[in-house]
């Protein structure tokens, strides 16, 4: 225990140097940090939301207007299939989780249960296809049920999830948040955290909007203060502020989608001064335009955004190039915020914020100054009391305990985990739990001594004893800590890394490290007594 | 050569005889904090009952009257107002708004919003909006993880040494935990996440002295053959008692700057930890010792007198 070959001890300083070579990008500033090689500049703790300021929002999909949507899109095709396969009904009914056909003639069912086979898809299969059918499909007399599966909905769901995590990301991107993180949590929700951002208003706002885009064409047969609408139209209020009516007769089919939009910019028209977006559309969506204009010239066609009217303007000419104008009651602000949208695409479902938690850049500097106080501080305390019990022993374990610090600070900064503000409450705690190891030791060889035993026996036997004891109390800590990291959420996860890291290196500078300069210091000065 | 010793060395200080007073006065305190967790109960936060906290600070020193007047008018149920650190730092409290998850969000806006318009050059320092189904899921995990953290040490503990130790530590943790709920319902501080992280750290610091002792009594089981484990106990606790205070003194002076510096976050966080840390010394000495008294008083002494069950050999 006591011997320490020649490569060991540079092992063990060799750990240390590169340990505090680790740490220092931390405190150099910026323009240093840029002309050093990125693997070294890049090697600092990453601060967490309530540190450097920020905002932290977590996201629900709506599930149920997932499902929703593709029941309603499953009326659409039913309703074409059976035409196409001429078989009559009475009526085609949207369920919970799929659609109920009444038909006319029984005779038929075998073959409108063809047909609504037709349109299931396969999910779960891989690239060569296979995979389950996603619709089940059971006649019961005249009334044929096509429910969607379990598998189809959990499959529905991911994508849901998917697509939209896509979509906030580019939306986010668009408000020019530094370094945003977006992640799923969950089977629905997304985790966004913002740094920088202290009033995350318009983020709220950017992203509690579905923004689907539709041009429709009017329907001119009815009339909307009536609300009621013929088949195969709807009502449709038009948006808050908006300049001629209250409500429009829209046409249920879509002419054109705000998919195929390619761009789409703010900006003010010439001749009015007043604000509008402008867009573009994609190849398909440019010719598809250009033949409705074309052939409804004289007619209004609407402009639906999350099924509010923005404007109906009368079409004068065809429009073929693909280009248009929205106007309707917009500022600078509001137009900014709908050329966004529409340029980052369209949610496939609803968005909610759940969870805000926002810090302010000032109270985390605050809270930085704070921690930092209070780590110098019990570091002092500690190192105080060790010294008045232990004397030179003491201040081989203050020293070691700088060292864990250091350690811990670069294994945080090496793998760029996030110090928050119960990190630093960890940091603190795991100070005063691995100076435990060496107050054992330094007990242990003092009882050895009082026994009797020489100066290496009791060093000897001071740490052997005191190891497996050592072991025995830190893993239970390092237990807790793991479940705490589980269960944990935010912030409070960064007290369970930073405790861990803590003792882990504990292990190493508590007793190695604290070893090695007993060791050194015996060899050198020969005491006849150990300064316990 | 001058030794700081928080208690001389070579103490004899009988602890095993108050064993009943020590277990009967903490079993009531246990049953008392259990009381008081029904009755009035805990003073739960926004992380497990939903609802808003607003940190803002004031231009001014800050008019509470002019403040709660101004926000009782957005008609959102109670309003807790609460000054702390500065005059002009206050920390605003709303209630779990009703509607869902997104109405705590929209509520959190109108008050940002009503703050800047009313007392203008006031700034937010600080949001946290918290849904109810968020908020349940929270105090779920949070619940999971602390009795996951009681199997864990029961199972570790019942590894390393012999079933009355780890029924000892387990029943031990588990008066210290009552406790600290007690502690909490009794100053009415907010019981939310960061109390879990603190309840967590007490078991792990109550459990790490608790094998401390436990490791000395199973040395000395081997060495001492034939001593009586009431007095063996006595012994160990003796031994290891510069130990168990030293390691408390150092863990209470690298948290009592937390207390002292912390802000509002970290101020309770240390206050709840010193409690625990002079909770969890008391109970090593006075409840987990005890407790192996009695489940192991026949079992744990090899070459006993009364040879009642096959002895667990260390």
């Amino acid at each position: 225990m006591l011997y320490f070959p020649r490569w060991k001890i540079y092992l063990i300083i060799a750990i240390c140097v590169l340990g505090t070579i680790l740490t220092l990008p931390n405190f150099f500033s910026r323009e240093t940090l840029s002309s050093l090689p990125a693997w070294y500049g890049n090697s600092r703790i990453h601060l967490g939301l309530d540190l450097r300021g920020g905002s932290h929002l977590l996201l629900e999909v709506d599930m149920g207007a997932v499902i929703r949507d593709r029941v309603d899109g499953l009326v659409d095709s039913a309703r074409t299939a059976l035409r196409t396969a001429n078989v009559g009904y009475t009526a085609i009914n949207p369920g919970e989780r799929g659609i109920t056909v009444q038909l006319r003639d029984p005779a038929q069912a075998e073959d409108a249960a063809k047909a609504l086979r037709g349109l299931a898809n396969r999910v779960g299969g891989g690239a060569l296809g296979g995979g389950q059918p996603d619709l089940d499909v059971t006649v019961n007399g005249t009334t044929i049920a096509a429910t969607l599966s379990e598998a189809a909905l959990r499959d529905r769901a991911t994508q849901a999830v998917e697509q939209s995590i896509e979509i906030v990301r580019r939306r986010i991107d668009e408000t020019g948040v530094n370094e945003p993180t977006i992640a799923r949590q969950g089977t629905d929700r997304i985790l966004v955290q913002l740094p920088g951002v202290e009033d995350p208003d318009r983020v709220k706002r950017l992203l509690g909007t579905t923004a689907k885009m539709t041009f429709r064409l009017v329907d001119m047969n009815a009339d909307p203060t009536t609300g009621r609408a013929p088949p195969g139209s709807e009502v449709l209020p038009s948006v808050e502020g908006g300049r001629n009516q209250t409500a429009y007769v829209v046409r249920k089919k879509v002419e054109v989608d705000g998919a195929n939009l390619k761009n789409a910019t703010a900006g003010t028209n010439p001749q009015t001064g007043e604000w509008v977006v402008n867009f573009e559309f994609d190849g398909v969506g440019a010719r598809r335009f250009a033949d409705i204009t074309k052939t409804n010239v004289g007619r209004p066609f609407a402009i639906v955004l999350d099924n509010k009217v923005i404007s109906a303007p009368v079409i004068r000419e065809p429009i073929t190039g693909g280009r248009g104008q929205i106007s309707g009651s917009f500022n600078a602000a509001s137009a900014n915020d709908l050329a966004v949208l529409l340029r980052a695409g369209a949610l496939p479902a609803p968005l909610k914020v759940i969870e805000e938690r926002t810090v302010g850049p000032d109270l985390g500097a605050d809270s930085i100054r704070a921690g930092l106080i209070s780590v110098v501080v019990g570091f002092v305390a500690v190192c105080v009391y060790m010294i008045a019990a232990y004397g030179l022993f003491g201040s081989f374990a203050c020293f070691a305990l700088l060292i864990n610090i250091v350690l811990t600070v670069a294994a945080l900064s090496m793998l760029q985990a996030t110090l928050t503000l119960p990190g630093i409450a960890g940091i603190l705690l795991s100070l005063g739990l691995s100076v435990d190891a060496n107050i054992l030791i330094n007990e242990r060889i003092r009882e050895e001594t009082r026994k009797g035993r020489g100066v290496f026996g009791s060093l000897e036997a001071g740490f052997t004893r005191a190891y497996s004891t050592i072991i025995d109390s830190n893993l239970t800590t390092v237990i807790k800590m793991a479940l705490l990291f589980i269960f944990g959420t935010g912030a409070i996860k960064g007290f369970s890394v930073t405790i861990t890291f803590g003792i882990l290196i504990s292990l190493f500078t508590a007793t190695v490290l604290v070893r090695l300069m007993m060791v050194s210091w015996l060899r050198q000065s020969r005491p006849a007594a150990l300064p316990v | 050569m001058f030794r700081l010793r928080l208690v001389p060395d070579d103490t004899k200080i009988p602890f095993m005889r108050g064993r009943h007073a020590g277990l009967i006065v903490s079993a009531l305190l246990s049953i008392a904090s259990v009381v008081l967790f029904f009755y009035p109960g805990l003073n739960y936060g926004i992380d497990f009952r939903g609802g808003i906290v607003i940190e803002a600070r004031t231009p001014a020193p800050a008019d509470f009257g002019q403040l709660r007047h101004t926000l009782n008018a957005l008609n959102m149920g109670q309003v807790a107002l609460q000054e702390f650190g500065s005059p002009q730092d206050v920390l605003i409290r709303l209630e779990r708004q009703p509607g869902d998850d997104a109405a705590q969000q929209v509520a959190a806006d109108k008050v940002r919003a009503t703050l800047a318009k009313e007392i203008p050059g006031t700034t937010v320092r600080r949001v946290e909006a918290v849904g109810a189904s968020v908020s349940s899921e929270l105090f779920f995990n949070g619940m999971l993880a602390l009795g996951l953290a009681a199997v864990a040490m029961l199972i570790y503990i019942w590894f390393r040494f012999e079933w009355q130790f780890g029924v000892g530590a387990v029943v031990t943790m588990l008066l210290d935990v009552t406790k600290i709920v007690g502690f909490y319902a009794v100053t009415g501080m907010q019981f939310n996440l960061t109390a879990i992280a603190a309840i967590l750290t007490i078991m792990g610091y109550s459990i790490n002295d608790k094998v401390v002792v436990y490791d000395r009594m199973r040395e000395n089981l081997r060495i001492y053959k034939k001593m009586p484990l009431r007095e063996l106990i006595d012994r160990s606790i003796n031994e290891t008692l510069n130990r168990t205070l030293g390691t408390s003194m150092c863990t209470l002076l690298s948290i009592i700057p937390l207390a002292l510096f912390g802000g509002e976050a970290l101020q309770d966080f240390g206050l709840v930890l010193i409690f625990g840390i002079f909770l969890a010394t008391s109970s090593s000495i006075f409840i987990a010792a005890p407790i192996l008294l009695f489940l192991g008083e026949n079992r744990l002494r090899r070459g006993a007198p009364v040879e009642a069950a096959p002895a667990a050999t260390p």
